[in-house]
């Protein structure tokens, strides 16, 4: 394992964020969106439900969190694909760099990234909004590792799937989160969706997270059980994601296809 | 210390019933500059591919400074380096991001003082700050035989690195591998269907046809003793009636 070779990976993606506008704004301009759009809504709600309940942690707070897995997994992504919209592979994958060296610069590169973006949803959600963490306390750090981890799996997995089926299948891994989201209960209660969708958001660990911070804002206590249950099987997404993408890997020098990688030969 | 920067055994690819490199033996000795010849689809790329260990092969070995790429591919990958018209730099990082990003992946020490002996070198001080998709295409090459320089390889895969470069630049670049092996330290696997710088630079050349190599010696004597008049001749003849030779 070579920390020159990490770097690398971190170092090209602040260059080309250093040297490119329109890499820069969506660090930050859809997460603005968002706490912008959920925080009046929020607002909106506790001016027309009776008093008691405050929508803003509720809301906001999910909405903010939901956003960081977003910002965590497409931090992953974007590296990867900045190699593939620059047809890069030969150059990479014809390097010393390791699979787990290149993962590894993914990750970090997408935390520093992440970092940016949730920087701004905090000043927006806390300094305009009112939003406070303090209703949650510590359970904070077990709510963020699991959507942190999630987010990695997700990203290395989108991945996995572009490197396997070409630059074509981007458009499969955009709206990935989109499609999770209604199982991992963001905004309501697992049990508002029927039987079977609570089988699968069962198996999503944010559903955990977004149930959690519920219980807790209504003045209810989290057990620990299941919040561990929602790290343990994020943890093993992380594991199988990599197992995933570095079969996928050997399978694309198997055939050829790191070689010859483009959308035509590929499709 | 090896006896061949690059030794290559019985290298075989297969893509279903279809053999793209059919048992392919050769060495590249410290010094030595070879040439990799044949027609399109000979087998030319997909050999350096398996060298450089991004396909790999259906069965045979490829051993880099002693280092088998299957089995150690970083360690064999830090002493090889490329360049190849099919695989420009990214465009959208400048000449110096990209030269400090591959530097940091083949482990260049003192790469700032690299970076400037190798811009100098290959005359691309002016566009030390251009993106490389602003360069013009035998900027682009010059750009990639520096990147292929950094880690002073011992063993540097050159896929057409000519192809787009005006005579003068060719023939320049062409005195600067040539540079590279003197010292005898590296050596030089290089494909060009350019007969008259094959001739002019190569110590030894094999020619490829359909995944076999049909023929191998001396650039400036193998034609003759086949009968033919020049290296392009004899380039010629292996395309079209590649069953009329052998190598004696």
């Amino acid at each position: 394992m070579s920390i020159h070779r990490i770097y690398a990976i971190l170092l090209r993606q602040f260059y080309l964020i250093r040297g490119s506008f329109t890499r820069m704004v969506p660090l930050f301009i859809w997460v603005v969106i968002d706490i912008v759009l959920w925080g009046f809504m929020s607002r909106y709600l506790n001016s027309v439900v009776p008093a008691g309940l405050d929508f803003i942690p509720v809301i906001l707070g999910a909405v903010l969190l939901w956003d960081f897995f977003l910002r965590i997994m497409q931090g992953v992504t974007m590296v990867f694909f900045e190699d593939v919209w620059s047809r890069n592979f030969l150059n990479i994958f014809a390097s010393p760099l390791l699979i787990s060296e290149y993962i590894i610069g993914l990750v970090l590169s997408s935390i520093a990234t992440s970092c940016v973006g949730v920087i701004m949803m905090l000043i927006l959600a806390t300094g305009f909004f009112g939003l406070s963490f303090a209703v949650y306390g510590l359970m904070l750090v077990p709510f963020i590792f699991v959507l942190f981890l999630f987010g990695i799996a997700m990203g290395v997995l989108g991945c996995a799937v572009v490197l396997r089926f070409g630059p074509a299948a981007e458009w499969l891994i955009w709206p990935l989160p989109a499609l999770i989201a209604p199982f991992a209960g963001v905004f309501y209660p697992l049990s508002t969706l029927p039987p079977w969708m609570q089988i699968i958001a069962h198996a999503v660990p944010p559903s955990y997270v977004f149930e959690s911070m519920r219980v807790m804002a209504s003045g209810g206590s989290v057990p620990l059980a299941p919040l561990l249950a929602s790290i343990t099987l994020a943890a093993l997404y992380v594991i199988l994601a990599c197992k995933f993408f570095t079969a996928t890997y050997r399978h694309a020098v198997r055939t050829g296809l790191i070689a010859r990688y483009s959308a035509e030969n590929l499709g | 210390m090896p006896e061949h920067i690059l030794s290559i055994s019985n290298l075989c690819k297969n893509y279903g019933d279809k053999a793209a490199v059919a048992g392919v033996s050769f060495d590249v000795a410290p010094g030595e500059i070879v040439g990799l010849l044949g027609p399109n689809g000979a087998g030319k790329t997909t050999t350096i591919n398996m060298i450089l260990g991004v396909l790999e092969p259906s069965a045979g070995t490829v051993s880099i400074d002693g280092l088998d790429i299957q089995k150690h591919r970083s360690p064999a990958l830090t002493r090889t380096n490329f360049a190849a018209v099919y695989a420009p730099l990214p465009g959208n990082l400048t000449v110096t991001e990209n030269l400090h990003f591959f530097g940091l992946l083949y482990g260049v020490k003192d790469i700032t003082a690299r970076i400037e002996a190798l811009m100098a070198q290959f005359g691309l001080e002016a566009f030390r700050r251009v993106k490389c998709g602003a360069l013009s295409s035998g900027e682009q090459t010059r750009l990639c035989l520096a990147k292929a320089m950094l880690n002073q390889p011992k063993l540097l895969l050159l896929d057409e690195p000519t192809a787009s470069l005006d005579p003068s630049t060719a023939r320049d670049i062409r005195q600067k591998i040539r540079g590279f092996t003197v010292g005898g330290t590296g050596g030089v696997l290089w494909t060009s269907h350019n007969m008259h710088e094959v001739e002019v630079v190569c110590d030894r050349v094999l020619f490829l046809s359909h995944g076999k190599i049909l023929l191998q010696g001396d650039p400036k004597t193998l034609p003759a003793q086949h009968g033919k008049a020049s290296l392009e001749d004899l380039f010629i003849t292996v395309a079209r009636e590649p069953l009329t030779l052998s190598d004696g």
